[in-house]
């Protein structure tokens, strides 16, 4: 048994209200720069829809995540390693730009510039691409926003596989979710496997997955390879970057930016401890329909006292075991099985799990369809179907999706009986498999979910691997070469590449000011 | 023998040798966030399949074409049975074949990269230096096939052998052996040496990361660091 211990997620779509705050606060931090313009660390996507980058989910198409072979081994989908060298001049299964959206700004100057004119004038789009003004924005991060567009085109989501998804069109059968995606630091992840160069790797103490940047050549085999697209090649400096899960924070003992600043508190960290030698088993069982059990499988209880010993004994902190006990992640995941991983089916085995939302209830109640409890209506009335949250969460069983869903329900019940009747009625649980000691702590921190709660994050105990005295007045966090970029802009081997105009123009405008 | 024969093929080649591997180390060591391929295909696609893969076939061809023929010793070729005449022929068509795989490439590429405006926004001049120095080393190269056709007895072939492995053997009368050679192979060697010369300043140093790369097919799939 090789014990590790991993920072995992947990978004609980049930209270995103779809703001995009997250999306926001990420790119202010980490995105707003050169050549990542049109990457979104973390996006918001509005469901039933294509998604972005366009199709995401098509692995037909995009040819990401793992396949299992009739041998029983796991090869990455684009191809084993002689495939992905040869491929390498140019990757077939590349995303263009204009999967994701051709970034552009707005001629702002114009509002401020234009002469006298008989009407207003506008500030017209600018592309960051060309510096070029652009005709017509054709697409953006959140173009589906809230079910924006025909259905006709949003429908071509790939979780309408094994759904009628015609009836879904009509007006009073529509549903809407919102579905938050960052990197899943995966267990398995296929961008590590696709990386030529070996620049991108998990980190063993908190499982964080990051990519040398100083290593990483621009092969982009790692774009194609990842299943969620979470991957992107920055077109300026000719690097991949991806979600690196705040871990200058995390280090810290502190949350996520995307999860500090969840206004709906949806999202959650906490520390899993898992077995590394039963990844591989539990990414190639034959079944897609297994993967969610056999993920399950691989994680470690902290409660037990001999895993607990076993995990001091192969250098777990002290701190880190506790965590994992108070971990909300491990008790959504394990405990009250309400958090799924997303598209078990790639294999990669992902860390960032998710509730699935009790959707509206409206129309059952309109429908005299409510439930037999009272007001809480039965899963089979919610509006969303089942098959579809399936096939997001648990490669299409539904079994587990609609016990969660029960379990949810279920603590609603009882809840509302609590502190409207003042009844603890443990009855009202009948069916699930929760005690009520359970389900008050299941309201603690599903829905009172205050900040200790939600966020269990020991901090990285960086003293017991690094003399942190020797580390005074260096340099803090750069793109590469030590401390040398921000000293000069051009070196013999060339001047860093800037988009054509707007941001390049702002850093010219900065260094003006700065002088004057 | 005048001075400057004397000096672009006696000691030119070792000057663009050392700023081709002083200059690959220090940027590899300094400025590694510098090395990388460059790729323009997120931004625009076109043709970068056919024309990326013809080029990098056909380059790949006339490297090894070069390293094995120009530097295998004589003797070996003798000890092979292998005539002069024919090692000639067969260089002059499998490097006519390589080199037209490359020219065809490269035109798409040059094409490519000239047309599309994101492309043309986004392409700097050493980028537009490496296909253009590339190019013309390359036509002279096909050039140089009408020349040897005109004598197919591998003499002159051998003269240049000579002179490519007096030079990486450091002997210090490599120049010599050329003084005869036809200006059309002159020029090729002077901007072949060349190449070299601009390789660590460019993008071309993902040359040797794309060698490396082959350690890929060793390795484990996943990689995980440990703390520290």
């Amino acid at each position: 048994m090789k014990i590790r211990a991993q920072i995992g997620m947990v978004l609980n779509l049930d209270k995103c209200i779809g703001c995009h705050t997250c999306s926001v606060t990420c790119k202010n931090v980490w995105t707003s720069r050169d050549g990542v313009e049109y990457a979104w660390f973390n996006n918001v996507e509005s469901k039933p829809g294509i998604g972005y980058p366009k199709d995401w989910e098509n692995q037909e198409k995009w040819q990401g995540g793992w396949e299992r072979k009739p041998n029983g081994k796991l090869v990455p989908k684009q191809g084993g390693k002689m495939r992905i060298l040869a491929n390498i001049f140019a990757n077939p299964n590349l995303p263009a730009i204009d999967d994701y959206y051709e970034p552009f700004t707005f001629d702002y100057e114009h509002l401020q510039n234009a002469p006298e004119m008989q009407t207003p004038p506008t500030a017209r789009p600018v592309s960051v691409l060309t510096g070029k003004k652009m005709d017509k924005i054709e697409w953006g991060p959140n173009w589906e926003d809230d079910l924006g567009g025909e259905f006709s085109k949003r429908s071509k989501d790939a979780l309408f596989e094994g759904i009628q998804k015609e009836m879904y069109s009509a007006f009073e059968n529509t549903f809407l979710m919102y579905l938050p995606r960052l990197c899943e630091h995966c267990l398995n992840p296929a961008c590590v496997a696709s990386c030529p160069s070996g620049s991108i790797y998990k980190r063993e103490d908190d499982g964080i997955v990051l990519i040398d940047q100083d290593k990483c050549r621009g092969w982009r085999m790692c774009v194609s390879g990842c299943p969620y697209k979470k991957i992107y090649y920055n077109w300026t400096s000719g690097k991949a970057e991806k979600c690196i899960f705040c871990y200058p924070r995390i280090e810290a003992g502190q949350p996520t930016v995307c999860s500090e600043t969840c206004v709906g508190r949806i999202r959650y960290l906490g520390v899993l401890l898992y077995d590394a030698d039963r990844i591989e088993a539990a990414a190639s069982v034959e079944d897609p329909k297994s993967l969610y059990e056999a993920q399950l499988g691989v994680f470690l209880d902290p409660n037990s006292p001999e895993i607990q010993a076993e995990a001091r004994k192969q250098g777990i902190p002290e701190a880190w075991i506790s965590a994992a006990q108070n971990s909300p992640v491990y008790k959504m995941a394990m405990e009250w099985k309400v958090a799924f991983p997303l598209h078990p089916e790639y294999r990669t085995l992902p860390m960032v799990w998710y509730i699935p939302p009790l959707s509206p209830i409206q129309s059952a109640l309109e429908n005299g369809l409510i439930g037999e409890n009272g007001i809480i209506p039965d899963v089979k009335d919610l509006r969303i179907p089942i098959r579809y949250l399936a096939n997001l969460l648990t490669a299409g069983k539904e079994e587990p999706v609609v016990s969660a869903l029960e379990t949810m329900v279920a603590m609603r019940r009882y809840m509302r009986k609590k502190s409207v009747e003042k009844i603890s009625d443990p009855a009202s649980l009948r069916g699930t498999h929760l005690k009520p000691a359970q389900v008050e702590e299941m309201y603690q921190v599903m829905a009172i979910a205050n900040y200790e709660d939600r966020f269990v994050i020991p901090s990285s105990h960086k003293e017991m691997v690094e003399n942190t005295f020797e580390d005074k007045a260096s340099c803090g966090f750069t793109f590469g070469n030590g401390c040398s970029s921000g000293t000069s802009d051009a070196s013999l081997f060339g001047k860093k590449k800037a988009t054509p105009i707007v941001f390049h123009d702002m850093r010219r405008d900065r260094k003006a000011n700065a002088g004057s | 023998m005048d001075y400057l024969h004397q000096f672009v093929f006696g000691i030119y080649p070792y000057i663009a040798l050392s700023i081709f591997l002083l200059g690959s180390l220090m940027r590899f060591e300094r400025e590694q966030y510098s090395w990388k391929s460059e790729s323009s295909q997120l931004v625009y696609r076109g043709n970068l399949r056919l024309g990326s893969i013809l080029f990098h076939v056909g380059v790949l061809g006339l490297f090894f074409g070069h390293l094995v023929g120009l530097l295998t010793p004589l003797s070996v070729w003798e000890a092979l049975g292998v005539t002069h005449s024919f090692k000639q022929v067969f260089a002059m068509s499998a490097g006519g074949i390589m080199g037209s795989l490359a020219l065809v490439g490269l035109l798409i590429l040059l094409h490519r990269r000239l047309s599309n405006q994101r492309l043309a926004a986004n392409t700097t001049w050493r980028d537009k230096l490496v296909l253009l120095w590339l190019l013309a080393t390359l036509l002279l190269g096909l050039c140089t096939i009408a020349v040897s056709a005109q004598h197919l007895d591998g003499h002159e072939m051998v003269l240049l052998m000579t002179w490519a492995q007096h030079i990486v053997t450091l002997r210090g009368d490599a120049a010599q052996f050329i003084v005869a050679a036809s200006p059309i192979f002159k020029l090729h060697l002077f901007m072949g040496m060349s190449v070299f010369v601009i390789f660590p300043f460019t993008r071309l140093v993902h040359v040797w990361s794309g060698f490396g790369a082959v350690t890929y097919l060793g390795r484990a799939w996943q990689l995980v660091r440990p703390r520290g």
